[in-house]
């Protein structure tokens, strides 16, 4: 149980090749996920954001079952799924929570049938596993180049779109009046979505994917009060977690002897701890705003 | 005088049902004029048509085709958004465009300018969402002039503010009317706190219109023919009241003489 | 396919679609689809902590649904709705995955967990699921009127003398009974498809409430009913049939709802 935080521990850690994909592809996930992810839950798109990740792991399926790298397979159906929601075009918020669900859940029917077959057609037993809760530790270094590419593209598509998204979300009605392209702007973070959702799905895996987009996003939001702080805060709980998830990971090994805990564990328990942390502050924070007009009053 | 807006026998239908029939007016710069209507007399479609939102059935709009401000109807900012009112203000000057931007400090001085101009600048720091109604009314105040434009609208911007803050807000639209020159058309359905303040007013019935002085619009026989029956106009304790009377005295003579659009100079 | 062994699996697919379609109803009212995915997957590490103990697992289930519930009522007040399932949601899977690595049974419960598993219900268990139910179905009918006025609008049910945040509380705590009591059926990632699609259907074919409610149910046991016929007999997942009955039921109400809807203007 003792872990051995020492300058052995550390070469060993760098010198490790999958730590070091793990750092380079979790990296890039975390950024590219706390960007995207504060215009996601900006827009109230939570649930849309999760369902685009639940559904991707049907992709990483059907990679399995093809012989092709899952990535790929993540970015495929992601993408897909985020074009039918922005195709169906709901404007109205009840009808939107429905098509998010019955979209997720054809795709999850169909991640159990693909999943079904990788293990009796292909005998890949732990693609459950691997798709669903990630396996960062067995990335293959050849798709880190792919890795940062798309996560270069992601960034650029949503700052772009970055300032017609946060007037949209204050009103739509007001955004258009001054000249924003409402459709093109939504377009473009879908795509973005779809990307930073693909990229969370391999390093955490599909059904964790979520914590990475939303939790350092909400976090930041519940405390920033400017669009950069927000955006430089979700950022840093981003990238905290995933590098501090991946160090566990790798000291977990001696804790219980031979056996590492997984990595995505450690990954969602810390972003789940920022969330706590910033919701304590604000808190704090509100205390403090309700007493100020009190104070303004006496000095009147 | 140069004309900032006309409408012109504009009419909007919406689905199976014709929302607007005949609605004719123009505003000068510098104008600061009332839109007011019962409720379901289609003021917000109208603003909607003018900013383009809604295609129109019939007649032509003039407008300035860039830069309508515009504030939305009961829009209460988001508490969940990282917004300080200075940033939804900033908003106003480069929301549409893409990509981030560098601090420049021309627009910070631009923003800042705004805020005082709308007596926003000592709650310019705070989360927008945590603004009071009045408040936040004037932050969005802001947002929509902050280009300038020179025309603005604003849709039921008195609803659900408390008395003082009415008035203030009404003060603040008379003066920034003049001082920036901009249109400024307000919709309302009680138009006693702006009757005071305003140049004219645009009364919305029955699908049509009448502009003029409020003097001029407020009065029985004009109304009444515009409803298409009877309603008198009452002056109880310095407010003015519109009332329907009884509906089928005077609809028949009405309908041999329809009128649709009656502008009083 | 009637032989005796899949008799306990007929009759707990009908309870839990009679439990998963009323509550169904008021999802879809509610806009609560994410919770009601959350709900049943955020169980999913129950099931994992009753196998490291050695209990039963729909004990399991059921306590982490309770978890859930009391996690997301909490987490609503302090910040979104959607955050707050989200949140519960992967922290929860992600203490049940650590939970399974840990017991070391992995890849085959996890598949049964979320997907869906026909067989391996006993008597003992058949009891559980069908007491549950009845203690979910009194609990919902006596919630109904108000839980009904709430989603209309907060401010008529508070009005009217409700308490919106206790009727939030029960009603989570009605869709954490109805979720625990399908996960072992239907799967932890399917149970919310259960759900939505038969609600989303029924809106269209009626205006009344308490119709629309049965219509529910019925489409929920169609649902569930077919869904186990065609497992078994192509041997594929329950889960895959319920989720694609989902996005049919979901489509058959939009293109009946338009079709009302034209008719109606007409």
């Amino acid at each position: 149980m003792i872990s051995g935080v020492g300058a052995g521990f550390i070469s060993a850690f760098w010198s490790n090749g999958p730590v070091r994909v793990a750092l380079a592809v979790g990296g890039g996930a975390a950024v590219v996920c706390a960007v995207v992810g504060l215009s996601t839950v900006m827009r109230r798109q939570s649930f849309a954001g999760h369902a685009l990740a639940d559904i991707s792991g049907a992709g990483g399926s059907a990679a399995y079952l093809l012989g092709i790298n899952p990535l790929l397979g993540f970015i495929g159906l992601a993408g897909l799924a985020a074009g039918v929601m922005e195709m169906a075009q709901v404007q109205e918020a009840r009808e939107r929570d429905l098509v998010t669900g019955v979209v997720l859940g054809a795709g999850l029917g169909l991640a159990a049938l693909l999943l079904y077959l990788d293990v009796t057609l292909r005998s890949v037993s732990n693609a459950a596993i691997s798709i669903l809760f990630g396996s960062m530790f067995s990335i293959a270094p050849s798709i880190v180049p792919t890795v940062l590419t798309i996560a270069v593209i992601a960034l650029a598509a949503s700052v772009l779109v970055f300032r017609p998204l946060l007037v949209s979300s204050l009103s739509v009605d007001m955004a258009r009046a001054q000249g924003v392209n409402v459709r093109t702007a939504s377009l473009v973070h879908a795509l973005a979505l779809a990307l930073a959702v693909a990229l969370a799905a391999i390093t955490v895996g599909a059904i964790l994917a979520t914590a990475l987009l939303i939790g350092p996003a909400a976090a930041a939001l519940q405390v920033a009060r400017k669009p950069v702080s927000a955006l430089v805060l979700a950022v840093a709980i981003g990238l905290g977690a995933t590098w501090g998830g991946i160090v566990l990971a790798y000291d977990s090994f001696y804790w219980t002897l031979g056996h590492g805990w997984p990595v995505s564990f450690f990954i969602v328990m810390l972003i789940g701890g920022a969330y706590v942390l910033t919701s304590v502050l604000a808190h704090r924070d509100v205390g403090a705003l309700t007493a100020s007009p009190l104070s303004g009053c006496q000095e009147r | 005088m140069s004309t900032t807006v006309a409408l012109d026998r504009v009419g909007v239908r919406l689905g199976e049902r014709s929302v607007l029939r005949e609605v004719s007016f123009a505003l000068q710069p510098a104008q600061f004029c009332a839109l007011i209507g019962p409720n379901g007399s289609g003021k917000t479609t109208l603003l909607r048509a003018i900013l383009g939102f809604i295609p129109l059935s019939s007649g032509r709009i003039d407008a300035p085709t860039a830069g309508i401000g515009y504030v939305p109807q009961k829009i209460s900012i988001d508490p969940g958004l990282p917004l300080r009112a200075r940033d939804i203000v900033a908003l106003g000057l480069d929301g549409a465009r893409f990509g981030m931007r560098l601090p420049s400090k021309t627009r910070a001085a631009q923003v800042e300018e705004m805020l005082r101009a709308v007596g926003a600048a000592e709650f310019a720091d705070q989360r927008s969402g945590a603004l009071s109604g009045g408040q936040q009314q004037r932050v969005l105040l802001a947002h929509a002039l902050v280009r300038r434009p020179k025309l603005l609208l604003l849709d039921e911007p008195l609803a659900n503010l408390d008395v003082g803050s009415t008035a203030d807000i009404v003060a603040l639209l008379r003066r920034l009317a003049r001082d920036y020159g901009t249109a400024v058309l307000l919709s309302a359905h009680d138009m006693n706190p702006l009757l005071p303040a305003v140049d004219r007013i645009v009364y919305l019935a029955n699908g049509c219109a009448v502009s003029g002085k409020a003097e001029d619009v407020v009065r029985t026989e004009v109304l009444s023919r515009l409803y298409g029956y009877h309603v008198d106009v009452l002056r109880v304790h310095g407010r003015v009241v519109v009332v329907a009377g009884e509906r089928d005295e005077t609809r028949i003579a009405l309908e041999r003489d329809p009128i649709h659009t009656v502008t009083v100079p | 396919m009637f032989a005796p062994f899949m008799l306990h699996a007929w009759i707990v697919a009908t309870l839990v679609a009679i439990s998963a379609g009323s509550v169904g109803f008021f999802v879809v009212a509610r806009r609560a689809s994410f919770a009601a995915h959350a709900l049943p997957l955020g169980a999913f590490p129950g099931a994992a902590a009753a196998s490291l103990l050695g209990v039963n697992e729909l004990w399991g289930l059921a306590g982490f649904a309770v978890l859930g519930v009391l996690a997301i009522d909490q987490l609503q007040r302090a910040g979104r709705r959607e955050v707050a399932s989200a949140l519960w949601l992967t922290g929860a899977l992600a203490l049940g995955m650590l939970l399974l690595s840990l017991s070391g049974r992995y890849a085959e419960s996890v598949y049964g967990l979320l997907f869906g598993n026909l067989l391996g219900i006993d008597a003992a268990e058949l009891a559980l699921v069908g007491g549950c139910s009845v203690v979910m179905l009194v609990l919902l009918a006596v919630i109904a009127r108000p839980l009904l006025l709430d989603s209309l609008s907060r401010e008529l049910a508070a009005a009217a003398g409700a308490r919106p945040s206790a009727l939030e509380l029960l009603f989570l705590g009605v869709l954490g009974i109805a979720a625990a009591i399908a996960v072992p059926v239907v799967g932890a990632l399917l149970v919310f498809s259960l759900m939505v699609g038969p609600g989303s259907a029924a809106r269209a074919f009626t205006n009344h409430p308490w119709s629309a409610l049965a219509l529910t149910v019925g489409i929920s046991l169609l649902t569930i009913w077919s869904a186990i016929a065609l497992a078994y007999v192509s041997n594929w997942p329950v889960g895959f049939f319920v989720g694609v009955a989902g996005i049919l039921c979901y489509v058959v109400g939009r293109w009946r709802g338009g079709a009302a809807a034209l008719a109606h203007s007409l």
